[in-house]
């Protein structure tokens, strides 16, 4: 053990802390913390864990009412009701700092840490998801590439151990993410509304347990790394990165859940960020309890370690358990059946504070309130300013564009873009299927599990278009939601809830800041319109290099609900011969600001984000659910990243089985990479038997929405006007082996 | 003539062992139990299922410990008196490492674990997991990482002469020997697959190929 140095103000700045923050714990303590007890505020206060800089936005985003069981914030994950006494727990966690200096360490425990804060609750995990940003791809840049395959085997690896499968993501390609990428992962499980387990610590004089694996050094101040930017020095802080296994991360699933369902369990949480430190102070604060432990109990892996070491650490795979005092024995009998560590470390008391006791002396006294979020934990109010970039790009006109001559080459260049281009390299590598319900897998719209038992389904998605965010983060963080909403709406499902994870540069940059705000009141006001209110989730800020930060990031994890197995829809066409239309608001301007199509034709980053009326996204959802249910659409695709002409290629080949071609005639009054390839929002493609046209396009019409007639499928080309003539084999070449061959080398 | 009585053999690690239990018993109603890897005997069960997953999390190499649990023992025991016993995925990785099935399975050739439907010849249907299939091509999903299967020339020989390999894949995915996807033992009783007959068993979920396999065993019982 080394020696414990000095207290003072520079140690506790060295640890993350402000001065003013070290005065304020000085109060609470009413003496010099012990260095125990700085370890431990300076975690429980940086912006990981304390959503220091961010809470008085958040609050302001809708988190109540409607499906929600729990407030957002309020347990390990979100819980929505859905029916039949069943109820989803979910929630998206960010892992980018770790990730940027260990890719597959740094992924993978991301993807354990919110499997556990799933489990945690009773739920068994049932879909892994996740949201991904790194560099460019296609640059011939050897570290993007090292990063994303190993991001990408990371999550594979530990997500496929432990069995649940990955069905749902998205994947930007970004000089911004270069050297800070983004790895957010999200897990969505399912419990029944009567074995829900809480977060709570209370009742004087219950056991207190650590189950799991056993302590070690790794990811020491692994939450004070999270709240820094990325610079030179953070190759250095890779000790800070936890390991994962998933394997005892599988024991600690079944065996939390068996000891839920023996009914002895009054709370338990998971350790993540901040290790027992955060776990004892938020479950007793919660409980309005105190807790007493003795670390020289708590099973460790490595000699010698320090009462700092063991409070701070991040080893992976263990939770804190309070138990119904007697009920012990049955506790221990079911861990030991899963060959793990369930061990009493301590109790609970009433005195309000945490204990912590080590070879026999009292290393830390805290009141648990103080280190909290919610309690003693500092609130800042940021200044916010907007930057000068937004008014500049906004300055861009879309005329000055030069005209593309050949419009086939432009679609496959655009169907070969990394960002638009099919993501089979990357989920291939996931297990998809593993508890046989999933019943439509990555690559449409949003993925769909059933729910063995009902006649019900989840379908879920991650969205964030960053491009539109940063050029204009109000209407960039609607459209997050409601392109998310609208693509688990075009597989039959009724969009519920959100969960966010916000990633975003230094907080103390007001240009920053007011991406921020901004971002949040876009969020906030899609869903309430929408009426999908925010679960939880997420802030990551700090993800800057020294030369940039990046596109504000507002990633939405959305939850939808399909009532009846029979309204699952696909995005791809399924018949020969029907009729493809396009409904929505098709009176919005066809413009190109933050496309897909500038970014890889024109090489440009410019203009506005498309408009979005969350009201009419409303309308568009109800109305697609409503034909959907009467039983007369054979496919819906939403019209995103490309436009129209992507839309309508991927609905052609997105079933490899069975791919088919269409002809569409577009009324093109301007310049046709307009009507081709803008990204104008709340426009679906759907396909239906001709002889359905009226009564569909009668529907449409009740809801104040418009109806497009395009063409039919059949075929096996693409064809639009005069345009477009692509066979579907060269599309889908481009468009499935894309990302293979950059990764294989083979461009 | 027996009824079948199959127990889904679960280890630390397994996870497609509900899987397997699901189709036996929602889809195909049949008498099944999980039986636990500490347990000494397989009891009154006449077939057993070593389903997928990574038990004992695949450490050191997938299968190499799971075949010292006590369960695996009697396995061996039950096996050798022919009862019927089928390795899906980390089971066939387990059934090698018993010694119950020949070869080994290695790293798949991409060095990428590899999820996706496959399309596979059934080679043999006069097999005791293969006598209700009426067509030769069927679709199954492969997930696995280690599925590369190997053995010496004289094995392959043996297995290619005795009509022991069960399944090929169409296309390969993982650059096994001789596209080999499943085989059998010497006497039939024992199979080991790579692709999971568990995930194909019902159409809302893709197809149902795999459930002819498991209806294969129980119409051998009786």
């Amino acid at each position: 053990m080394t020696e414990e140095p000095e207290i003072n103000t520079e140690l506790a700045k060295s640890l993350g802390l402000l001065e003013e923050e070290y005065e304020k714990i000085i109060e609470y303590l009413g003496r010099i913390p012990t260095y125990t007890e700085l370890g431990m505020y300076s975690v429980m206060w940086s912006e990981h864990c304390s959503y220091k800089n961010s809470i008085l936005e958040i609050k302001k985003l809708p988190r109540s009412g409607g499906r929600l069981l729990v407030n957002a914030g309020e347990e390990n994950a979100g819980l929505v009701d859905i029916g039949d006494n069943l109820a989803v727990a979910f929630k998206i966690e960010s892992h980018n700092h770790p990730s940027a200096v260990e890719p597959y360490q740094g992924a993978a425990t991301g993807v354990g840490g919110i499997l556990r804060d799933i489990f945690t609750m009773g739920a068994r995990p049932v879909a892994a998801l996740n949201s991904l940003r790194f560099g460019e791809l296609n640059k011939g840049d050897e570290r993007t590439k090292y990063l994303f395959r190993n991001v990408v085997k990371g999550i594979g690896d530990y997500g496929n151990s432990f069995g649940v499968p990955t069905i749902a993501g998205e994947i930007y390609f970004e000089e911004c993410y270069r050297d800070n990428p983004l790895v957010n992962a999200m897990a969505v499980g399912i419990v029944k509304q009567t074995e829900v387990a809480r977060s709570v610590a209370k009742g004087k004089g219950n056991p207190v347990f650590i189950v799991g694996s056993s302590t070690g050094r790794d990811g020491i101040h692994g939450a004070t790394f999270a709240s820094e930017e990325i610079s030179e020095e953070s190759e250095s802080k890779r000790p800070s990165v936890q390991v994962g296994d998933p394997f005892t991360e599988k024991l600690l699933l079944e065996a939390t859940l068996e000891l839920i369902k023996s009914g002895v369990v009054i709370g338990m949480q998971d350790m993540g960020a901040a290790g027992i430190t955060c776990s004892t102070c938020e479950m007793s604060a919660k409980g309005n309890s105190g807790m007493e432990i003795n670390l020289d109990l708590v099973p460790v892996r490595e000699s010698n370690m320090s009462a700092y070491e063991i409070m701070l650490s991040e080893s992976q795979e263990r939770m804190l358990v309070v138990i119904e005092k007697g009920k012990e024995e049955i506790a221990k009998k079911i861990f030991e059946k899963w060959d793990l560590n369930c061990v009493q470390i301590g109790h609970i008391t009433d005195d309000g504070r945490v204990k912590v006791y080590y070879k026999g002396k009292l290393e830390a006294d805290v009141p648990a309130e103080s280190l909290v979020l919610g309690g003693g934990a500092p609130v800042y109010v940021r200044d916010f300013r907007e930057p000068s970039y937004i008014k500049t790009l906004r300055e861009f006109d879309e005329n000055s564009l030069q005209e593309p001559g050949n419009y086939n080459e432009v679609l496959l260049q655009l169907l070969s873009s990394p960002d638009i281009a099919n993501k089979k390299w990357v989920y291939e590598q996931y297990d998809t299927q593993v508890r046989t319900n999933t019943v439509i897998l990555p690559g449409g719209d949003a993925s769909v599990i059933r729910l063995k038992g009902t006649n019900k389904a989840l379908s879920v998605k991650t969205d964030c278009n960053a491009s539109y965010v940063y050029l204009n983060p109000y209407k960039g963080g609607m459209i997050a939601v409601c392109e998310a909403a609208r693509n688990v709406a075009c597989t039959g499902a009724v969009p519920i809830a959100i969960t966010n994870c916000l990633n975003f540069g230094n907080p103390y940059d007001p240009e920053i800041y007011w991406q921020f705000r901004e971002a949040l009141r876009g969020i906030g006001d899609a869903c309430r319109i929408l009426e999908t209110p925010v679960t939880g989730g997420n802030v990551s800020f700090y993800n800057e290099s020294p030369e940039r930060a990046v596109y504000p990031t507002p990633v939405i994890g959305m939850l939808g609900l399909i009532e009846n197995l029979s309204h699952i829809t696909t995005s791809y066409f399924n018949n020969e011969g029907d009729s493809i239309a396009v409904i929505g608001n098709l009176s919005d301007k066809l413009t190109l600001g933050g496309s897909r199509y500038l970014k890889v034709i024109h090489n440009l980053l410019a203009g506005d984000a498309p408009d979005i009326d969350p009201y009419i996204e409303k309308k568009l959802i109800d109305c697609l659910l409503r034909l959907i249910s009467s039983g007369k659409i054979n496919s819906a695709h939403d019209v995103s990243d490309g436009g129209l002409a992507i839309a309508l290629t991927e609905s052609c080949i997105m079933n490899r089985r069975k791919q088919l071609g269409c002809k569409v005639e577009l009324n093109i009054n301007t310049r046709p990479d307009h009507h081709l390839f803008s990204e104008a929002q709340s426009r679906i493609i759907i396909s239906y038997n001709p002889a359905d046209e009226e009564s569909i396009k009668e529907t449409v019409r009740t809801y104040g929405l418009d109806f497009l007639l395009l063409g039919k499928t059949g075929g096996n080309k693409i064809i639009i006007n005069e345009t477009i003539d692509l066979n579907i084999e060269i599309a889908s070449e481009a468009y499935y082996n894309a990302i293979s061959h950059i990764m294989n080398n083979k461009v | 003539m027996s009824k079948a009585k199959f127990g889904v053999v679960v280890f630390p690690g397994s996870n497609c062992d509900h899987d397997a239990y699901y189709v036996l018993k929602n889809l195909l109603n049949q008498d099944v139990k999980f039986l636990w890897h500490k347990d000494s005997s397989v009891g009154d069960r006449n077939v057993i299922v070593l389903p997928g997953g990574f038990s004992y999390g695949d450490y050191l190499r997938c299968g190499a410990i799971a075949r010292f649990s006590p369960l695996m023992k009697d396995i061996l025991k039950f096996a050798e008196k022919g009862g019927i016993v089928i390795g899906i995925c980390n089971g066939f990785q387990i059934l090698c490492e018993a010694g119950l099935l020949p070869g080994a399975l290695l790293r798949n050739q991409s060095l990428r674990f590899i999820c996706k439907t496959v399309r596979l010849k059934i080679e043999n249907k006069d097999s005791k997991f293969t006598n209700s299939f009426t067509k030769d091509l069927i679709d199954l999903p492969v997930a696995h990482g280690e599925g590369n299967y190997y053995c010496d020339e004289e094995t392959l020989n043996e297995l290619r002469d005795k009509n022991r390999i069960v399944f090929r894949y169409s296309e390969n995915p993982n650059g096994s020997l001789d596209d080999i996807a499943g085989i059998c033992n010497e006497k039939g009783n024992v199979l080991g697959m790579m692709p999971h007959p568990e995930r194909a068993a019902e159409s809302i979920i893709g197809g149902t190929d795999g459930k002819f396999i498991f209806q294969s065993i129980i119409n051998s019982l009786n």
